[in-house]
């Protein structure tokens, strides 16, 4: 059982954990500022804590639907779609994602 | 004058031949151009709108061919959605350059009943926001008091209907973004029933909550452009098939014998008493038309905001996964590593309060939180859905304030997170229910627009139709504009 008060304030180095979790980069002055903001936001969620909710079932969402199938069919995309997608890519060579590698470290 | 027209008298002097298309969509872009330097509701005008209202207008005098109930009718979108050729920034540095590849269902259906997509509306970036401050295009004004922010996260959608920009514009709603713009810029706002409207091609926010709808200076517009857009879509699994459809024309304005609920959690000691008489007032004028008024209760209210700014920020943290700088968007020089490399592109390309919420949703998610955050927050969703569903076997739709208060000034609640999130106070719990809900005018107080909030069953907008239908014979709150625009 989590209590309020143990979880409600954060210290930097949660918060700098929290961020890599996040692939987030933050400067120091933005790590302190969410420290201080996400732990008043803990604070006042924390106040579900003291409602009693033993053997309610979870709603995950309203609309009431299970299990919705569809046939998994291949469409193709046409070239004006095709070409706008490609366009969005950031860098590319040719009509390939050029992406990092993964397993290794940039050393220039 | 022309663009001030609702959209059903556009439609009807348009079939009348006393307008055209054409004349109709160069008032808005002509109104766009001298006022959206002041208010920045539009972040992007659409350069083929007058060509395709022109080609509109060929297709009519020709004759012979149908014409979709919308055809010649300009619509703005939120920056959130797709429409094929305009950029869809979501309002992020992220996706500055970002030209949507292809239309979201809801615009494919508005292009398909003849709408003239006339240009991309400012917003809260990816929706985060109740003022419209975060986007990373500047802040949309109010057009009742410039120095006012227009609410959020669909500010620039509300801003636009609000100035006669538009008639009509679509935006999302997660926790009241559609509701508590319309409310804080005096016109319509609905958010359907969850899986009314299709979300392919809506950026995901918090998925279970995100619903589309429209904003319309009456209600009979609103239900018009529900029915444009509603129905199951092969492409959401989550939309609903086999509801009834809305038909704007066929809604009755008699609410006799309606029941309506006043939840006593909405009406608190320290409300803001203008804002309470204002409502009271609405419930007054239902009441002469013969719908009964009932206090109700609704026990769990109070843990709404609560619940919701857990599950919002942790199904968040995971949609927003997916920008990570490589397929599309903000890429940031490369790091040494790949994992640099990501936290670089998403850390300069998101803005504060977006990093705030991944951050919250990414712990509230995270080993050994899971159980006391989300899974909490999951039973008590269902609490407060169960609140509403033993409400409704007494009542056909629960009256609130929309917002708590009016439009503030810009900035006064930008650094503090909490109070922000406050002014959703009214407008979560309909996410949370997966109910409708919609907000219309009913007042003023110091010269700024006052919402109704009307909720209702799920898949009942039309009784919520009905009720704002009659209240809008009633009064003319709707019918007032922004005197510096006009």
């Amino acid at each position: 059982m989590v209590h309020g008060k143990q979880i409600m304030s954060l210290t930097i180095e949660e918060v700098h954990h929290i961020a890599r979790l996040a692939r987030l980069q933050i400067t120091e002055e933005e790590a302190e500022r969410y420290r201080v903001q996400i732990g008043s936001i803990l604070e006042y969620v924390a106040k579900l804590q003291s409602l009693d909710t033993e053997g309610v079932p979870e709603l995950a969402h309203g609309s009431g639907l299970s299990n919705v199938w569809r046939t998994d069919e291949v469409t193709s995309s046409d070239k004006i779609n095709r070409a706008s997608f490609l366009e969005a890519f950031p860098h590319r060579e040719g009509d390939l994602l050029q992406v990092q590698a993964v397993f290794e470290e940039r050393t220039e | 004058m022309i663009q001030s027209f609702t959209i059903i008298e556009a439609k009807q002097k348009i079939a009348a031949g006393e307008i055209t298309s054409k004349a109709l969509t160069e008032a808005c872009l002509e109104r766009i151009k001298k006022q959206n330097g002041a208010l920045n509701a539009f972040i992007q005008i659409s350069e083929t709108a007058l060509k395709e209202a022109e080609s509109i207008d060929v297709k009519r005098a020709a004759g012979g061919q149908e014409l979709g109930v919308l055809a010649g009718i300009p619509i703005a979108v939120k920056a959130n959605m797709l429409a094929k050729g305009l950029k869809a920034t979501a309002g992020s540095r992220i996706l500055e350059n970002y030209v949507a590849p292809y239309d979201a269902t809801v615009v494919e259906r508005l292009r398909a009943a003849g709408a003239i997509i006339l240009g991309v509306t400012n917003m809260d970036e990816f929706a985060m926001g109740s003022s419209t401050e975060t986007s990373h295009f500047g802040q949309t004004h109010n057009p009742w008091n410039q120095t006012k922010v227009p609410g959020g996260s669909s500010g620039g959608s509300a801003a636009a209907v609000a100035a006669d920009f538009v008639p009509g514009a679509f935006g999302s709603d997660t926790g009241g973004s559609i509701r508590q713009p319309a409310s804080l810029c005096g016109v319509v706002g609905l958010k359907p029933t969850y899986g009314r409207v299709s979300r392919y091609g809506l950026m995901a926010m918090a998925s279970s909550l995100d619903q589309i709808g429209p904003f319309a200076r009456t209600v009979e517009d609103a239900a018009l452009l529900l029915q444009v857009v509603e129905g199951d879509d092969p492409k959401d699994a989550t939309t609903v098939a086999g509801g009834d459809t809305t038909v704007a024309e066929l809604i009755s304005e008699d609410v006799a014998g309606l029941r309506i609920g006043l939840p006593k959690e909405y009406f608190l000691e320290g409300m803001d008493e203008r804002i309470r008489t204002s409502v009271f007032q609405a419930v007054e004028v239902l009441q002469q038309g013969g719908a009964d008024v009932h206090e109700i209760s609704l026990p769990h209210a109070e843990y709404a905001l609560a619940a919701y700014y857990i599950i919002m920020p942790c199904e968040s943290s995971s949609n927003l996964g997916r920008f990570d700088g490589m397929r599309y968007g903000y890429a940031a020089s490369s790091g040494r590593t790949l994992m640099e490399t990501y936290e670089r592109s998403r850390g300069e390309g998101f803005g504060s309060e977006v990093k705030r919420r991944i951050m919250l949703g990414s712990y509230a998610l995270s080993k050994g939180y899971y159980d006391a955050y989300y899974k909490k927050a999951l039973q008590v969703r269902m609490l407060i859905r169960r609140d509403f569903d033993e409400v409704f076997k007494h009542v056909d739709a629960i009256l609130t304030p929309t917002s708590p208060s009016v439009a503030w000034n810009i900035g006064e609640k930008f650094d503090d997170p909490l109070t922000m999130y406050l002014s959703d106070i009214y407008t979560i719990s309909a996410n949370l229910a997966a109910i409708p809900a919609m907000s219309l005018p009913c007042g003023f107080v110091d010269g700024l627009p006052v919402g109704l909030q009307l909720m209702g069953r799920p898949f009942g907008e039309e009784t919520l139709f009905r009720l704002g239908k009659h209240y809008q014979t009633k009064t003319d709150w709707h019918t007032k504009r922004p005197e510096k625009n006009v």
